[in-house]
């Protein structure tokens, strides 16, 4: 049984004779249902608000003019409620408010109200015509017309509820959607971990510092949107406030956030790492630092050991040039020179004892007198065999012959250039040397000295760049010039540039020739090394960035497939680098060894570095005044 | 040469994408009916592989729609019941403002809605679609269904949402498809698998919420009125399923008759659906045996676990609980009937109770109140957390960690997998061994026992330090007389790695194998060395925060420790 409900019985079906003006539809306020009893009681106040009469005892006037009497005591919440429950003619019970009193209807009456309900005219037909007042009939017309235009349609039954059937009833598990290949689905929702639990693990609970950094960080910065709390039980757990903006947030990624296929890189971090030979496969090499060869008090810029191997010279900053024995360590030999020595350099002929010591804007010719007396001694002989020539032609230097107490000291000869020198270079038959005064501005950087005939030249014409280093071709007359980005090959037969080696690097450090001739390492101040195969190409074959800082000095082996880098981060690291004989066959280059040792100061750390004629053995010069010989 | 000029940005990627305004202006739309047809129709913007070049050069910022997407949105049907909405309001304020009160009440009368249903069909052309994208459905209905009915939303939307979860509440205990639950501090999420997809949907807990101003509820009813009509079908397809009567209908006759309203009954969760065929209960379904020879103990596996996940739909089959009226009723009763218990409550606190607290076979009774003044004996009384604990641990766990007044282990995500180098809570290693079934020891013994080692140990300790701090001190001497004496040449030590003792060997090739290893780091190219750069950063991050979290929980462990010693004295 549905409770009834009086307010949908309308007015038109008003058995009373007296008509009411109609009140507009928006103030319909208590509907008068009157109806027969036994007593008829009938309000004639007319249809105004009933609450007027709320502070009156009586409630209207009844036909005679008497006052209708309110009921001494009104219904409240409980007694309607109770009268809800026990009364069973509750729901045929409705209230009037004109009279104050609750009329139970009968059952003609309810039938009456609910025939009118389902839109049927009352039992008792009408006895009088409905007469329109004469205002309404052109409205009428008009909503006639407009009803047989179209204009108005009638009222479409409405859906309260959606309703649901079964969408998928015929399904094809092919169908895709026309935009299918494009479409990316949205991501779910992150699940929540252990911190986000109303009682989690106290690990997962920040400390006091961790929850000052939280708040003082941006909303977007933080990994956790959230601070993990803990609740001793769950009825002391709050509404979480950002509920509602955590959603909003989701549908506003759902529909603005631009998406995007991404290729999540899934390998192995092993699979990345090179399959190269192990180093044991590649021995020997040197391993560990077996001697230190203490005595200078500043930087040694340079060393360069004798053809035997028994002997090593060194140039520091402390204005000395020390000679070495190689196996014990001991300083042979100190000569005290003008100036803070800038590079040194053994002459590479076995059959003569001279060392070339390069300071200031001199550069010193020494006969050492070390090892074999009848090398010094012939030595000597070359140096005084040389007989000037006819005609004395201007040359850019001076050669001048050691005598007195310089030449005890070993002194032979003093070369004193224009300009200050930092580098030089012997060739490979020890005749020629060459010297580098590096200078932006002239042609004159590069000279080329013969010992022999105390000859001096100037091969370049132009100006191509500051020079950094030079060096000899081993085997063929060919000459090395590296300059800040590009190395530079000439054919001293002919005349003429054969070669120009672009180093992708910013500045060149230092440069080595392989004994073979064909390939080439460039040390650069920005950390790289580079390779150069000369008959593949004028790029670097290979860059090495093995080196956390500025490279000083790159050596080759004379004999054994190795060559050496020294840095400003104090390592010296050695690499095998195997050159083949076939042409086919590119280099194998593969780090062998990092050595350690030097000590960094004033950000200076390894500044050369150099082979043993004959040993897999390593010399490193450093800014700590030390040499080191790794073995 | 012949042929026009090629001009820039005319074909390629500069012409698959169109910028927003763009679109909208093709639409001929306004923001807000973009908007909602973006919405519903599931069109999200895409982000182009050269923004450049999509972008004819520019850098700045734009969102930028596939041009197919929009051309599809072009015959959209439903495009023109918008602009017959924007007629309708046209008329209607017309009609306002002239006072033809009958013309309002007729145009009222015909207000042009629309329905959504052809959408649904379009967006998900299979059940499981839909099913795989519901998640968010959910969480969105169950949080509508908690808001009050004020204003914020439409009073039909909210019962809707409400019918809607109900529904679905119903058919996830009819199915017994529920797998984990957990109570975090945002709400109660849920996950179930429901025709092998699994679905995870977040509940908020039951308070009032202050709504907050910078929401634009226009857009999250639109994504409800979308998501209604999806789960309204998802839920009849699901009722199908299980031969259930749609719209749900209560099969056993409750107690209280004045209940009238369905949804009443049906919320409080505790009577079972009415079927189309009256069948037997739940035929068993037992896997069906395949002739396979080849994976004989693939098979096998999967048989254990179809038997575990059977097991773990039983878990508190045979038990009766009661509600105490301070715990969350809803969500209790929900995940105790998806794993067949019988759940009753106060009369008072809800309808649908079906005994009282005054019943002697109730095996447990949840409570979360610090004491209890009439407790029966043949019964526990438990916290909340025990049930949604074991609900995780596919288990019943053992309830003396979770009696009344008990403070509470700590409470963990089921959704957590640890991968080896994560960080895994001692509790959960803890929860591993029980599921192994290996006794857990005697805590409360074992952490005196230790406590007794460890000061034993703090002991010694102490006392090496004490040896140590004399040793230290003769050194010092020794040193400060040295330096007055000649200098000494003293015999050198061997180094350890040079003796050739096992363990030194070992490590040798350890310490080979790395710098080897190192080396070959050296020689990786540029690109390969940067991936691998970041993929061991990645794991190294993971491992020092994994550090991190055991070092706070030892530290902590150490603060309680100390903190139990000193009230022991």
């Amino acid at each position: 049984a549905e409770v009834f409900l009086p307010c949908r019985s309308s007015h038109q079906a008003e058995p009373a004779p007296v008509l009411f003006p109609r009140p507009p539809r928006s103030q319909l306020g208590p509907v008068s249902v009157h109806l027969t009893r036994n007593s008829d009681v009938r309000n004639t106040v007319g249809n105004i608000p009933m609450e007027w009469y709320q502070d009156y005892p009586h409630i209207g006037y009844d036909l005679d003019g008497k006052k209708i009497f309110k009921p001494i005591r009104n219904k409240d919440e409980l007694d309607e409620f109770l009268d809800k429950m026990e009364n069973p003619d509750y729901w045929r019970t409705v209230h009037d408010k004109t009279t104050a009193s609750d009329i139970r209807l009968s059952d003609e009456q309810v039938d009456l109200v609910h025939r009118l309900q389902k839109g049927q005219f009352g039992d008792q037909p009408s006895r009088h015509t409905q007469i329109h007042s004469c205002s309404s009939g052109p409205i009428v017309s008009k909503m006639v017309h407009a009803i047989k235009m179209g204009w108005i349609k009638p009222r479409k039954p409405k859906e309260t509820t959606p309703q649901y059937y079964d969408l998928w009833a015929k399904e094809d598990p092919n169908a895709i959607l026309g935009r299918h290949k494009m479409h990316v689905p949205a991501p779910k929702m992150r699940l929540p971990g252990h911190e986000e639990s109303y009682n989690p693990p106290p690990e997962y609970l920040l400390t006091e510092e961790e929850r000052l950094a939280w708040e003082q960080q941006d909303p977007e910065d933080r990994k956790l949107p959230f601070l993990p709390q803990k609740h001793s039980c769950l009825r002391a757990v709050p509404a979480f406030s950002r509920f509602i903006h955590e959603r909003f947030e989701r549908c506003l990624d759902l529909y603005l956030c631009p998406r995007q296929r991404k290729m999540r890189v899934n390998v192995n971090p092993e699979d990345l790492i090179p399959k190269l030979p192990k180093p044991k496969d590649l021995q020997p090499f040197p391993t560990t630092m077996s001697l230190v060869y203490r005595g200078h008090t500043s930087l040694v810029r340079s060393i360069s050991a004798s053809p035997t191997g028994q002997w090593l010279v060194s140039g520091s900053d402390d204005c000395t040039v020390r000679f070495w024995e190689v196996n014990t360590g001991r300083c042979l030999k100190t000569l005290e020179v003008g100036g803070a020595v800038k590079g040194v350099a053994w002459n590479p002929n076995p059959a003569v004892c001279l060392v070339a010591v390069c300071f200031e804007s001199t550069v010193l010719l020494l006969n050492p007198a070390l090892g074999d007396r009848l090398v010094v001694g012939a030595t000597d002989q070359l140096i005084t065999s040389y007989e000037p020539p006819e005609e004395d032609k201007e040359q850019a230097v001076t050669w001048a012959l050691s005598e007195g107490p310089e030449h005890d000291k070993g002194h032979r000869l003093t070369l004193t250039h224009p300009k200050g020198v930092k580098q030089v270079v012997w060739h490979g038959k020890g005749d020629y040397l060459s010297s580098v005064m590096p200078d932006n501005t002239s042609n004159l950087q590069v000279l080329i000295h013969q010992v022999s005939k105390r000859r001096t030249q100037n091969p370049f014409r132009k100006n191509k760049g500051l020079v950094q280093c030079v060096s000899f071709h081993p085997l063929r007359p060919y000459f090395f010039v590296a300059t800040q980005r590009c190395v530079r090959v000439y054919n001293l037969i002919k005349q003429e540039l054969t070669k120009k080696l672009t180093a992708n690097c910013k500045w060149i450090s230092s440069m080595a020739i392989h004994p073979g001739g064909d390939n080439l390492i460039c040390g650069s101040y920005d950390c790289r090394l580079a390779w150069f195969d000369l008959d593949l190409s004028t790029k670097p074959y290979k860059m090495l960035r093995h080196h956390k800082k500025a490279l000083r000095g790159v050596a080759y082996h004379k004999h054994y497939p190795l060559f050496a880098s020294g840095a400003d981060d104090g390592s010296v690291i050695v690499c095998h680098g195997m050159v083949y004989n076939d042409l086919l066959q590119n280099p194998l280059i593969v780090p062998v060894k990092v050595l350690r040792g030097h000590q960094i100061t004033h950000d200076l750390g390894v500044l050369d570095v150099t082979f043993h004629p004959t040993q897999p053995w390593v010399f490193s010069s450093g800014a700590d005044a030390t040499i080191r010989l790794f073995t | 040469m012949g042929g026009l000029q090629k001009k820039k940005y005319e074909r390629g990627s500069a012409t698959n994408y169109i910028t927003r305004n763009k679109a909208r202006k093709k639409l001929q739309l306004s923001l807000a009916d973009f908007r909602r047809l973006c919405i519903l129709k599931g069109i999200y913007p895409h982000e182009p592989k050269h923004k450049k070049k999509v972008n004819k050069g520019s850098t700045a910022p734009r969102t930028f729609y596939l041009l197919k997407d929009i051309r599809f949105l072009l015959h959209e049907p439903i495009v023109r019941k918008f602009r017959e909405y924007k007629v309708f309001v046209r008329k209607l304020r017309k009609a306002y403002g002239k006072a033809e009160w009958t013309g309002v009440e007729r145009l009222r009368d015909n207000k042009p809605g629309y329905k959504l249903d052809h959408i649904i069909k379009e967006r998900y052309p299979t059940f499981v679609d839909a099913l795989r994208d519901i998640d968010d459905a959910l969480s969105m209905c169950f949080l509508f269904s908690t808001f009050a009915r004020t204003g914020k939303c439409h009073v039909q939307t909210i019962t809707l949402c409400r019918r809607l979860s109900v529904e679905w509440m119903n058919y996830i205990i009819a199915s017994r498809s529920l797998k984990k639950v957990f109570l975090s501090i945002k709400g109660i999420y849920y996950q179930a698998e429901v025709l092998g997809q699994v679905i995870t949907w977040l509940v908020p807990y039951q308070f009032a919420h202050d709504h907050p101003t910078d929401v634009d509820y226009r857009v999250m009813a639109t994504f409800t009125e979308m998501y209604t009509t999806l789960l309204g079908f998802v839920n009849f397809r699901l009722y199908q399923t299980l031969n259930l009567v749609y719209p749900p209908k209560v099969s056993q006759s409750l107690s209280q008759p004045w209940v009238k309203h369905i949804l009443n009954k049906l919320s409080a969760l505790s009577a079972s659906l009415a079927r189309v065929v009256a069948t037997a209960e739940e035929e068993e379904n037992q896997m069906d045996q395949f002739p396979t020879e080849g994976d004989q103990e693939n098979l096998e596996a999967r048989e254990k676990e179809q038997k575990e996940q059977e097991a773990h739909k039983r878990l508190f089959e045979g038990l009766k609980f009661f509600l105490n009226r301070e715990v969350p009723r809803e969500s209790l009763a929900f995940i105790l009937r998806c794993f067949g218990a019988e759940v009753s409550w106060d009369q008072s606190l809800c309808i649908g109770g079906t005994y009282d607290v005054t019943d002697e076979s109730i095996t447990h009774q949840i409570v979360d109140r610090p004491n209890m003044d009439k407790q029966y004996i043949n019964r526990y009384y438990i916290q909340p957390q025990w049930v949604f604990d074991t609900v995780n641990a596919k288990m019943l766990l053992p309830v003396e960690d979770y009696f009344i007044g008990v403070t509470l282990p700590p409470h963990l995500s089921p959704f957590v997998e640890e991968k080896d180098g994560d960080y895994v809570p001692p509790e959960k290693l803890k929860l591993m061994a029980l599921q192994r079934g290996e006794k857990p020891d005697d805590d409360d013994d074992d952490d005196d026992d230790e406590e007794e080692e460890e000061e034993e140990d703090d002991d010694d300790g102490d006392d090496d330090e004490l040896t140590e701090e004399r040793n230290l001190k003769k050194m010092e001497n020794q040193r400060a007389q040295g330096k007055t004496l000649a200098v000494k040449v003293t015999p050198g030590k061997v180094r350890p790695w040079e003796t050739g003792s096992v363990g030194n060997r070992v490590r040798l090739e350890q310490e080979e194998k790395a710098e080897e290893k190192r080396l070959a780091i050296m020689m990786m190219k540029k690109k390969e060395k940067y991936l691998y750069d970041k993929i061991m950063f990645g794991k190294k991050r993971t491992v020092r925060e994994a550090n991190k979290l055991t070092a706070k929980r030892k530290a902590h462990e150490d603060a309680s420790k100390a903190e139990k010693k000193a009230k022991k004295q």
